[in-house]
């Protein structure tokens, strides 16, 4: 495979934020030359259907995301320790959400 | 000419251009370059198909014989086809695309502003909806254009060749006859003519961003406006047609 080229543009993922106020969150990711063409490519990608009202681009190579085999020292050690999580309280009478 | 005539004739020029312009980026469906550029011109070719159906719904209307847009679109013979010359052309290499789409949409972004203030209620709701979705289809044509013409040698060379072989077809949009004048002057429609200043004033800007040069005026094509087209629009409405011709009705 090293002869093969990847005459593909530069990857960017895209976020989207389905109304103003509310988390973006990660739609999938668009080939594109540059950054213009890319919120082009993600707008006529993503953005068909009434999709949302805002787009943030990231290019690929700028996410950092942990490696697979940290998994076991990351995110285990919180599994058997119920006592971080609050839920040892009694909601207060009228709180819907806490 | 009676103000109905007139208005009839308007509204099939207005909506002929997008139908077949519709048309012709659909046929880049499963060929565009990249598959987000394939979303990107099918997209505009939906966009376009829209803006069609609801022009020749009110064509339709305006004619007061029970026709409905599918009749205006299927069953109109090429000579009562009064699209611009410059929108039948051939999809070409991406670079002729671009080129067809940056004269195009920088003619409809300057057409549709002064539509909106239409004294007739329907064009000028048509015209509010229609212009989002020109300076969309204007944004991507001309960012293309840029990047072409400023890339490497070959795509400035493609992109000069396409400025320049569809030169021609440009002339058109510009052509006011008595139609234009009786709808200006009961204030329905602007006068092509008038527009010509700001579209050449954006292509310069444009191409020079692009480093492109701009064509001289020279020799241009006419005939759309009284039904005369070239050689293409025959072909494009073979195919678009052939259905409803064969299988008169036919449903689904």
């Amino acid at each position: 495979m090293e002869n093969v080229k990847d005459t593909q543009w530069p990857i960017w993922e895209v976020f989207i934020q389905s109304q103003p106020g509310t988390p973006y969150k990660h739609a999938g990711s668009v080939h594109g030359s540059d950054k213009e063409i890319a919120m082009q490519n993600a707008r006529d990608t993503y953005f068909r259907r009434n999709e949302g009202t805002s787009i943030w681009l990231v290019p690929t190579d700028c996410i950092i995301a942990s490696n697979p085999d940290d998994a076991e020292m990351f995110f285990d050690p919180s599994n058997d320790k119920a006592y971080r999580h609050p839920t040892f309280y009694t909601m207060p009478e009228g709180a819907l959400n806490i | 000419m009676t103000h109905q005539e007139a208005l009839l004739t308007l509204t099939l020029r207005l909506g002929d251009d997008p139908l077949i312009l519709g048309h012709r980026l659909g046929e880049w469906c499963s060929k565009a370059p990249i598959l987000e550029e394939d979303l990107a011109l099918t997209n505009m070719a939906l966009d376009l198909i829209g803006r069609a159906e609801v022009i020749l719904r009110y064509a339709a209307e305006v004619e007061g014989k029970g026709q409905t847009e599918d009749d205006l679109a299927y069953r109109r013979g090429e000579r009562r086809f009064y699209n611009h010359l410059l929108v039948e052309q051939p999809n070409g290499n991406f670079a002729n695309t671009i080129a067809r789409q940056l004269f195009i949409s920088a003619y409809e972004s300057f057409y549709y502003t002064e539509l909106m203030n239409s004294k007739d209620a329907t064009l000028s709701a048509i015209a509010h909806k229609a212009i989002k979705e020109i300076k969309y289809h204007l944004k991507h044509a001309s960012d293309w254009t840029i990047r072409l013409g400023d890339g490497t040698e070959e795509s400035h060379h493609k992109m000069q060749e396409a400025i320049n072989e569809l030169w021609m077809y440009t002339g058109e949009l510009f052509e006011t006859d008595d139609i234009d004048e009786q709808m200006s002057e009961s204030g329905i429609a602007p006068l092509p003519a008038e527009l010509f200043g700001k579209w050449k004033s954006l292509m310069i800007d444009i191409l020079s961003e692009a480093k492109l040069s701009l064509p001289d005026e020279g020799f241009m094509q006419t005939g759309s406006r009284q039904g005369v087209h070239t050689e293409y629009l025959g072909y494009i409405l073979a195919d678009m047609q052939y259905l409803q011709r064969a299988y008169p009705d036919a449903k689904w």
